[in-house]
């Protein structure tokens, strides 16, 4: 718990450092201002936008919506699908559903920490990957399965998850070497 | 001719769209008058990607299809007149033993129409039931005819529908709501997610006809961010049934109007609680409030608002459509109807299956779901969800209806049926269960926030060999507490998985906390994993798939494992081949 009544602990030093364009959110705030109950998809939207949700952003999104910024704090710590801290460009959801869990998800999990070099929630110092969970994907049928981006990977096995995930690295590099962005 | 592809998430997770891919591909060398359409899932998801041909009333199935088997399928049929028997899975006349036995009301356009294209759904009876109640059914009849089917809520509380409608129709408002649940949170359901994926219309149709019964214009669908394919064929659907009148002002030139919009969830179980989904749509975090006053009376912004789950609603148009007897004459005296089944886990056929209640537990594992896999032994079904219990082998006889299972110990639940064999520790299930809700609960009620939590402490030191003498007696003591005191069913559920283990394997929990021991091999800090050097050939595969290198051995030598750098992963287990099994587990 971070108490704010002195400089050293202000709740403001446990947030990344982050200058953003808040002008990026004038559309979504000016589609949403008039809806009564509509902090949940404002959040999500801006989290569409800049990844995660900058506490700048949170700021401007309670004087916007006219919400105390506690409001607006306790609804983005709340649902597990909203990040104060920008995440990888390619975000690992390991499903640690019940079917998944019965088939071996754990080890899925011992082997990606291993290839990876980093524990579940982290992201690899080069910014590419977060090895992040979700408590049930719903294809349960393919377990055990992660999902990447949007795109399901199952029925795994250690060697074929790390697979995925050396075949994004090489894929990353080539783009690289062909003078793509990153 | 017509060929389908099964396009639901798991079909395009196991390949479907390279599989479609390749079939457009084909067929634009070829002139023939042929349709293609993509279509949800039909259920059969241990045989994903799917593919249908249809011709002259007659459907070919094939099964684990992929973009290479795609020009040897058309090869077949169109250039030879026959099928390519060696990949077909099922035909119209022979049916897979997954599909018999299914009664499919709510499932029942799954897999075989376009989910995107409303026409589709309008050709096969679409619309229907709407159009005839609009014109000519009073709200009071509606109600009645939901009465009579027997309808229970769907979800997983199997609250009587008709009582819910009757109730929020009864209550003055300024607006009444419909909401549907489609917060599927259980792990291991998803039956909810292949219905809005397969057939949105039907969940559609069963809302706007769920408004007309109690007097609502309007509907919210809250439907799980992690279902983004569920979320966009919503958004298409609602658009198509806008333009044909079925929704908006107005409703079929009547003076009905009704509109519904998708609001996406955020990761939390606990939404999927109804005071709590409410909360959320306020835009506040979703902690559930004291009923009553119930939804019916105050729910959504203090209106009388309806919040059914999407299977409840899939269910409505069929029984507008064709009378509640119909549906009634399913299921057993309590319990009427079909209910959607989500198999997963140990089991030969996982999938989807849609089954009358009262078919045994035994019926629908073995029967339906081809037993257990790799022919091991079972050893519990797990119902419920977190919420739920593990049912064990001398209980399979148990028919799947809301009052037998309760009996049990466990609960329908939504659907999520985890099949487990003996390599299943059930101590280490007790802990995954309460790790999932330790992790979703809320906050708001003590006993849940804290409980849970200890209940958790007590079942990591039992995994990891430090249980001590009182700690059952404890677990038992704190469940009663947890549900006494807790003010929604995510608290009130959370300790069921700890008391249906214990009362049906206590002797595991005995066995991890008086000899230090995983009867059933699980449990890292209780195992080692030993090569027998009588076995070993010393073939080296197991110590080129270790990942932390702590095999050694020559060429064939036998290997031996240096447990102190051992991490306990099984890969040596697993590389091991059948015909030496050198690495045994104790």
């Amino acid at each position: 718990m971070l108490c704010s009544c002195q400089d050293s602990n202000s709740l403001e030093l446990g947030f990344p450092d982050d200058e953003v364009d808040l002008s990026r959110l004038d559309k979504v705030l000016a589609n949403y201002h008039q809806q009564p109950g509509s902090l949940i998809p404002v959040l999500q939207k801006a989290q569409d936008i800049y990844g995660y949700l900058p506490l700048s952003v949170m700021t401007k999104i309670a004087e916007e919506l006219k919400l105390k910024p506690a409001r607006v704090f306790g609804v983005a710590t709340f649902y597990t699908q909203f990040r104060l801290k920008p995440l990888g460009k390619y975000v690992i959801l390991l499903c640690h559903g019940t079917a998944c869990h019965v088939n071996g998800s754990e080890r899925i999990e011992t082997a990606l920490m291993e290839e990876l070099k980093i524990k579940a929630d982290e992201t690899t110092p080069d910014g590419l990957f977060t090895l992040g969970s979700a408590a049930c994907l719903g294809c349960c049928s393919l377990a055990p399965v992660m999902m990447i981006n949007g795109q399901a990977y199952g029925p795994l096995t250690p060697d074929r998850a790390c697979q995925v995930v050396r075949d994004i690295y090489t894929q990353e590099a080539t783009q690289v070497e062909g003078g793509q962005p990153a | 001719m017509k060929i389908r592809v099964g396009m639901g998430s798991c079909g395009i997770a196991a390949g479907a769209l390279e599989v479609w891919g390749a079939l457009v591909n084909d067929l634009a060398g070829r002139q023939a008058d042929i349709t293609v359409e993509q279509t949800g899932c039909i259920g059969m998801c241990y045989l994903e990607p799917l593919l249908d041909v249809v011709s002259d009333q007659r459907t070919v199935t094939y099964g684990r299809v992929t973009p290479q088997m795609v020009a040897n399928i058309l090869k077949a049929h169109l250039d030879q007149g026959t099928v390519l028997t060696e990949q077909v899975v099922a035909t119209s006349e022979a049916p897979s033993p997954f599909m018999q036995g299914q009664v499919r009301i709510a499932l029942r356009h799954c897999g075989l129409i376009n989910p995107e294209n409303i026409t589709s759904y309008e050709e096969q009876g679409g619309y229907q039931a709407l159009s005839r109640a609009v014109g000519t059914m009073t709200p009071l009849e509606i109600i009645a005819e939901i009465k009579q089917s027997g309808l229970r809520g769907r979800g997983g509380a199997g609250f009587p529908t008709w009582f819910k409608w009757q109730a929020a129709h009864d209550n003055a408002g300024q607006v009444k709501y419909i909401v549907c649940n489609a917060d599927e949170g259980d792990p291991g359901a998803f039956m909810d997610r292949s219905l809005l994926e397969g057939d949105p219309h039907t969940v559609l149709e069963g809302m706007v006809l769920a408004g007309l019964a109690i007097g609502a214009s309007q509907g919210v669908v809250y439907c799980r961010a992690e279902y983004p394919l569920a979320i966009k064929r919503l958004e298409i659907a609602i658009k198509q049934a806008e333009e044909r009148g079925y929704l908006g002002a107005n409703i079929l030139g009547s003076n009905f109007s009704f509109a519904i919009r998708v609001k996406q969830g955020a990761g939390a179980f606990v939404c999927g609680e109804e005071t709590a989904l409410i909360a959320s749509l306020e835009g506040e975090r979703g902690m559930p409030r004291l009923k009553p006053p119930y939804p019916a009376e105050a729910g959504y912004w203090q209106q009388p608002t309806n919040i059914n789950n999407v299977e409840t609603y899939a269910n409505v148009p069929w029984i507008i459509a064709n009378g509640g007897q119909a549906f009634a004459v399913y299921g057993t005296e309590k319990s009427k109807g079909t209910k959607v089944f989500a198999l997963a886990g140990k089991i030969e056929r996982g999938g989807l299956a849609e089954v009358p209640i009262g078919m045994s537990l035994e019926e629908v594992i073995y029967g339906i779901g081809g037993g257990i896999k790799g022919g091991r032994q079972f050893k519990a079904v797990q119902l419920g969800g977190p919420s739920g219990g593990c049912i064990p082998a001398h209980l399979l006889h148990t028919p799947v209806d809301y009052e037998a299972l309760v009996a049990t110990g466990a609960i329908m639940g939504s659907g999520g049926m985890v099949v487990m064999d003996d390599r299943t520790c059930m101590v280490d299930i007790a802990r995954y269960f309460l790790d999932f809700t330790q992790k979703e609960s809320c906050g708001k009620c003590v006993q849940c926030r804290i409980g849970t939590k200890r209940m958790l402490e007590m079942l990591e030191r039992i995994c990891a060999g430090l249980g001590q003498e009182g700690d059952i007696e404890l677990l038992e003591e704190l469940a009663k507490r947890i549900g006494e005191g807790s003010l929604c069913g995510l608290g009130q559920g959370a300790p069921n998985p700890v008391l249906t283990t214990l009362k049906y394997f206590r002797h595991e929990y005995e066995a991890h906390i008086r000899e230090h021991k995983c009867p059933a091999h699980q449990c890292k800090a209780l195992i080692k994993y030993i090569i027998d050097p009588d076995k070993c050939t010393g073939c080296t595969i197991c110590a080129r798939k270790c990942p932390v290198k702590c095999i050694q051995g020559e060429k064939r030598q036998p290997h031996v494992i240096n447990h102190e750098q051992c991490i306990k992963c099984g890969n040596c287990y697993e590389a091991c081949p059948a015909k030496f099994a050198a690495v045994v587990v104790e």
